[in-house]
């Protein structure tokens, strides 16, 4: 039997109650959507629209620009009005499709229920999921398609649907497997006939056993003939981070540097399986996704469905509002997402959460010194040594930072969370890995 | 609305634990041994706990020129650690003399907090036994009194050297020693709260402890081998002193190989040395290999090495 862990991780508190077991509701339509043509690890999109265009909801408006990408659809009906550079989540600002709203929703007619899933070919899968725009919603934003597609001479035996959700406040996927379990499992047996896996793992974390009974419903009554399995893990972050989830439900560990297929897995998110599920029966493409609104900064938690390019800022005002003491706005979890300048800024594709902490969690602490507690080290999930890779990179000495294994990081954060010194660790390994990889450019 | 957002870098959260609170956690486990030596040297187990700790606290605050006594704790750890490895009672002006070469020469010179080689309290202790070692080593042991507030009475020896005193006696504490040494009993208590928090982990105290044992077992057998985990400084220093964060291995593997050493250097000091008792440099020697033993124990990466199944 497999392990249902990973050595080290942490144990923060998980602040899910506010959201926890909260229905998905669909967030108010906004009167303009502003939707960037880049949302998925790859290569950008190019407008297939004009200003002036009418579009429908669910119709293509953006048409990638090489193999890892994924088309960008319209989330509301209306008229294109602009397109132009727009403030960006990931930072620098990225040309944008304006849509104002019509109100109508009239759906686009290229939206159509394709064949059954028993009569699709694994080609036919990948392809809906190409057109449909689907990329890995747990925030990575890689091309559905393309981990659809590894090269032939490796052969994929497991999907893993990724239901762990083990970032603080996060609570869209659970909500997923509570009401869409049956489309979640719909999409797996999508997944694994189009990899030919014969295999299906969803792993839950184990703080969640209505998730886990929902979805094992789910899989009687909807499995039929496909060797499909929930996983309870402990509830440990980063027990959703891929290497992590694999080595807990199948015992397998990635190499260094190597992707999930180096062995014969595929990870998925639980958005993302919902999102192809839809593709198959309704033709739907990706234009909204499921959003955890909460913190103690925001009046009125919720987990919504948002369209694509709705405005952070009116999603906020949906919710009540922030509250006084608010102070920072996070795009994603506490332990992974990005802090943005402005709640100017579109909700894409990769969009999970929308956090707002207030001063009580934005205090800022000196550095001390390194007290070589060990703690960051025994929290590695990588076994990484943080205090000596951040304190390498802090004196800038980037070739010992190397040595030490900076670029096997995948900036979790437990080593900065955990540091009793407040030592910025991660931080500081992002500043070395950002020069190692741009010297290994150069040469 | 307009409203300043801060950004920073993820995590977006921090652990509640910070340098100060490790440090008030290592007083907390403190605390069962300082009222075992209160309980039973008196009153002047108390003064000398309190002048250590003061001075210890007093000189870095010099040092660093900041007037808050307290500060991050690390100095009133260590004077207090130097505390629980003296006599009761030595002369004020020694154990004055104990904590301010501590900070001073065993801390500050390195650069301060978390850049020192070796375990302050224990430098402060070496330069006494070296300098003033007829106050602090020798005929300078209290008779236990429980409850006896002013104990006074001498007595020769150490129980180190007395090897008719009964393992409860050992294991309660009553018998002569060193303020934090003799009683086994409180030093478990205060570790288990320090087990609790999780700021000592199992390795350093068991393959010190454990060594010592098995030493212990193959020169006389098994009483004699509790004997040697009991008497003398074993349980404070594998508990408090060689799990010091600073001066002790960061890695897993490192941390079990610096224990085992700890132990090992203390039974060969106290099978074929000259000295009764090898805890002190024990601990000291292998405070000088810490680097050392990092580097050669890195831990293997996530997926390094091991086939895939
Ligand atoms: S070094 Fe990287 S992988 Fe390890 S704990 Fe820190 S952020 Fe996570
Ligand atoms: S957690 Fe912080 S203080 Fe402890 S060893 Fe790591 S870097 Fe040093």
């Amino acid at each position: 039997m497999s392990e249902r862990t990973f050595v080290g991780g942490i144990h923060p508190s998980y602040f899910k109650e506010s959201t926890a077991g909260m229905p998905i509701a669909p967030a108010p339509s906004p009167s303009q959507v502003v939707i960037p043509l880049h949302q998925n690890i790859g290569a950008p999109c190019e407008a297939t629209v004009q200003v002036g265009d009418e579009v429908k909801v669910g119709q293509k408006i953006g048409e990638p620009q090489g193999f890892v990408s994924a088309p960008i659809h319209a989330s509301v009906s209306g008229k294109v009005v602009k397109i132009g550079p727009y403030n960006h989540p990931l930072g620098s600002p990225v040309e944008a499709v304006f849509i104002e709203n019509d109100g109508k929703d009239t759906p686009f007619e290229g939206m159509k229920p394709q064949k059954p899933l028993e009569e699709l070919t694994p080609e036919e899968i990948i392809n809906i999921s190409k057109e449909a725009g689907l990329v890995g919603l747990g925030g990575a934003t890689f091309p559905t398609h393309v981990k659809l597609s590894p090269p032939p001479e490796i052969a994929i035996d497991t999907v893993i649907i990724n239901g762990a959700e083990c970032e603080p406040f996060l609570t869209a996927d659970h909500a997923l497997m509570l009401e869409r379990a049956d489309d979640i499992v719909y999409g797996l047996k999508g997944f694994m006939k189009a990899l030919g896996a014969t295999k299906g793992i969803i792993g839950v974390e184990d703080n969640k056993p209505d998730a886990i009974a929902s979805m094992e419903k789910a899989i009687a009554e909807g499995g039929n003939g496909y060797d499909i399995e929930v996983h309870g893990l402990h509830t440990k972050y980063p027990q959703g981070a891929e290497k992590m989830l694999i080595k807990a439900t199948t015992g397998r560990e990635v190499p260094p540097g190597a992707l999930p297929m180096a062995v014969n897995v595929v990870n998925q998110n639980t958005g993302t399986a919902v999102a192809l599920a839809e593709a198959i029966k309704t033709g739907k493409t990706l234009y909204e996704r499921v959003v955890t609104i909460t913190g103690p900064g925001i009046k009125n938690p919720a987990n919504l469905n948002v369209r694509n390019g709705t405005l952070i800022k009116d999603i906020i005002e949906q919710c009540g509002g922030m509250t006084d003491d608010a102070r920072k706005l996070i795009l994603g979890g506490p332990m992974m997402g990005l802090a943005q300048p402005t709640d100017d800024v579109p909700a894409i594709k990769g969009t999970s959460g929308i956090l707002i902490l207030t001063a009580e969690f934005v205090k800022d602490f000196p550095i001390a010194p390194c007290i070589k507690c060990g703690k960051c080290v025994d929290v590695c999930p990588m076994n990484l040594v943080p205090n000596f890779i951040g304190s390498a990179s802090e004196k800038g000495n980037m070739d010992l930072a190397e040595k030490y294994g900076a670029m096997d990081c995948f900036e979790c954060g437990c080593c900065t969370y955990t540091c009793p010194a407040r030592r910025p660790l991660v931080q500081w390994i992002r500043i070395a890995k950002g020069e190692i990889t741009a010297r290994r450019r150069k040469q | 609305m307009e409203r300043r957002l801060v950004v920073s870098s993820s995590p977006h959260l921090k652990s509640p634990d910070d340098i100060q609170s490790i440090m008030s956690d290592v007083l907390i486990a403190l605390f069962p041994v300082a009222l075992m030596a209160v309980f039973l040297f008196g009153y002047r187990a108390l003064i000398t706990m309190i002048v250590a700790t003061f001075f210890a606290m007093a000189t870095e605050a010099v040092i660093l020129r900041k007037w808050d006594l307290f500060g991050d704790g690390s100095a009133a750890v260590t004077g207090l650690l130097l505390a629980m490895t003296l006599p009761p009672a030595p002369p004020w002006w020694v154990v004055a003399i104990g904590s301010i070469v501590a900070i001073a020469i065993g801390k500050h010179i390195y650069g301060g907090l978390g850049n020192n080689i070796f375990n302050p309290a224990l430098v402060g202790r070496a330069v006494l036994v070296v300098s003033w070692g007829s106050y602090v080593a020798g005929d300078v042991w209290l008779k236990p009194v429980p409850f006896g507030f002013t104990a006074d009475l001498l007595t020769r020896a150490s129980p180190l050297i007395n090897t008719k005193t009964s393992l409860l006696d050992l294991f309660i504490g009553t018998v002569p020693g060193s303020l934090g040494e003799t009683s086994a009993l409180a030093l478990i208590i205060g570790a288990i709260w320090l087990f609790y928090r999780g700021h000592i982990d199992w390795r350093i105290p068991g393959g010190f402890i454990g060594i010592v044992f098995i030493l212990g077992l193959f020169d006389g057998g098994f009483t004699t081998g509790v004997y040697h985990v009991l008497a003398g400084g074993v349980l404070l220093g594998a508990l408090f002193m060689a799990t010091d964060m600073v001066t002790s291995p960061v890695t897993p593997i490192g941390k079990l190989i610096f224990g085992v050493g700890c132990g090992l250097v203390t039974m060969v000091i106290r099978l074929f040395g000259g000295l009764p008792e090898g805890v002190t440099f024990g601990i000291l020697l292998m405070n000088g290999l810490t680097p050392l033993i990092d580097n050669l124990t890195l831990p293997k990466k996530f997926g390094e090495v091991k086939s895939n199944a």
